[in-house]
């Protein structure tokens, strides 16, 4: 039960995109058609969930009994590119398909706010994420339904965006607000429809 | 740039005006929705983020020459990060409030593609001194921009402004405040006004010239 209002929480209430602003980039940038929102919506879940974990493991057995966690930082941004990097060279060499779906925007998923900010949120803030009481470890399993929830909050806000936008394509647009204040605008009333999910939790 | 050397003047005014990185770049949007929830974190952010892009236009512009082009995205970012950190430890131990207001995103100034793109596109390309003022300028533009929609959030949503706990300016009454401004959403709906009038004031300058 308690897993299920974690994951409800993160792919509504708190959705990463409209709730904590992580990953606007590639939400602008990337969502004018549907097929490429849906392949970058699942490259991003794929990665965020992996990394989290990997940074859940380093942060809780080396960053903390050797007391360095100011590094985490260093050592989480390092994880990830590394992490992105193995992924596109194992796509690339086992599967063909998916690396020409997802290959391009492989890359761009490191400099993803989402990535790093869900990897720091579940460690070091993890206090203030899953409410607990100083020095409490949240459990992997925690740490892995939040991260699946934020990546799948991010790929449905992500789709729906695109699919939005492009029915507006069909529609004349005053000139200064064609492209990003029109986006932004858009978002601003997709915001307010996810602020009703804030009572269920 | 092919013409004439640009000044150091013009390199600052470019990253304020011309091309500044919140209204005309897009850049680094995360932060840009997120800590101008008040005007005392956006002054804190760009605080931050001054502090970081002039010190790794710096670090980078100095390294250019050393740095081989195959690995020189890693190499920014352990420079960026490595700032990040120092930053990180400093506004934790001197202002921890205001660290803890950032929270995340304290952090997050390392993916801030502001900074990377800037090491990419003038820092790697140019001496120290230029690289500096560029950085300077670039975040001073980004600092004016998340101030301008941090005044206007705090200002309409709250009603007043509070800046370090006592600086404060009441500006509209309690019953007529618009809180859905200081909500996450509101950041959107501000952004976006601002955007579309100052294309508006751009494009009507554009055509001006074009008629004169």
């Amino acid at each position: 039960m308690e897993l299920i209002a974690i994951a409800f929480g993160a792919i509504f209430v708190n959705n990463v995109v409209l709730k904590q602003f992580y990953g606007l980039c590639p939400f602008l940038g990337v969502s004018t058609k549907k097929s490429s929102a849906l392949s970058m919506g699942m490259a991003v879940t794929f990665v965020i969930t992996l990394s989290t974990m990997i940074a859940y493991a380093i942060y809780f057995t080396v960053l903390i009994p050797n007391e360095i966690e100011y590094l985490s930082t260093i050592v989480f941004i390092l994880v990830i590119a590394s992490f992105v990097q193995i992924v596109e060279m194992f796509l690339k060499k086992f599967s063909p398909p998916i690396y020409s779906a997802l290959g391009v925007y492989l890359p761009l998923i490191t400099t993803n706010c989402a990535v790093l900010g869900v990897a720091i949120d579940t460690t070091v803030n993890s206090g203030r994420i899953f409410n607990l009481a100083e020095g409490v470890i949240p459990s992997f399993g925690q740490v892995t339904i939040y991260a699946l929830g934020i990546s799948i909050g991010y790929a449905l806000v992500i789709f729906l965006f695109s699919a939005i936008r492009e029915e507006m394509d069909a529609y004349p647009i005053k000139r200064n607000w064609q492209g990003i204040p029109i986006a932004l605008m858009t978002a601003f009333i997709m915001a307010m429809i996810f602020i009703g999910f804030g009572g269920v939790v | 740039m092919a013409k004439h050397e640009k000044s150091l003047g013009e390199i600052f005014s470019n990253g304020i005006l011309k091309q500044n990185p919140t209204f005309v770049q897009f850049l680094g949007m995360c932060p840009t929705l997120a800590v101008t929830k008040t005007v005392e974190s956006a002054l804190g952010m760009g605080a931050g983020v001054i502090f970081v892009l002039v010190m790794s236009n710096l670090v980078i512009s100095l390294i250019r020459k050393y740095v081989p082009r195959e690995v020189r995205i890693p190499i920014y970012i352990v420079v960026i990060a490595s700032l990040v950190t120092v930053l990180e430890m400093f506004m934790n131990a001197f202002v921890p409030d205001l660290a803890a207001q950032l929270g995340t995103f304290l952090a997050l100034i390392v993916v801030n593609c502001l900074i990377l793109g800037r090491a990419e596109a003038f820092a790697s390309k140019n001496g120290p001194v230029k690289s500096m003022v560029d950085g300077l300028g670039m975040a001073l533009g980004f600092t004016g921009g998340i101030t301008l929609i941090a005044l206007f959030r705090e200002a309409l949503g709250k009603g007043s402004i509070t800046v370090w706990g006592e600086l404060s300016f009441q500006l509209i009454p309690d019953n007529f405040q618009i809180s859905i401004l200081v909500e996450s959403a509101g950041a959107f709906l501000v952004f976006a006004i601002l955007v579309a009038t100052i294309n508006k004031i751009r494009f009507n300058r554009e055509e001006r010239n074009e008629v004169a």
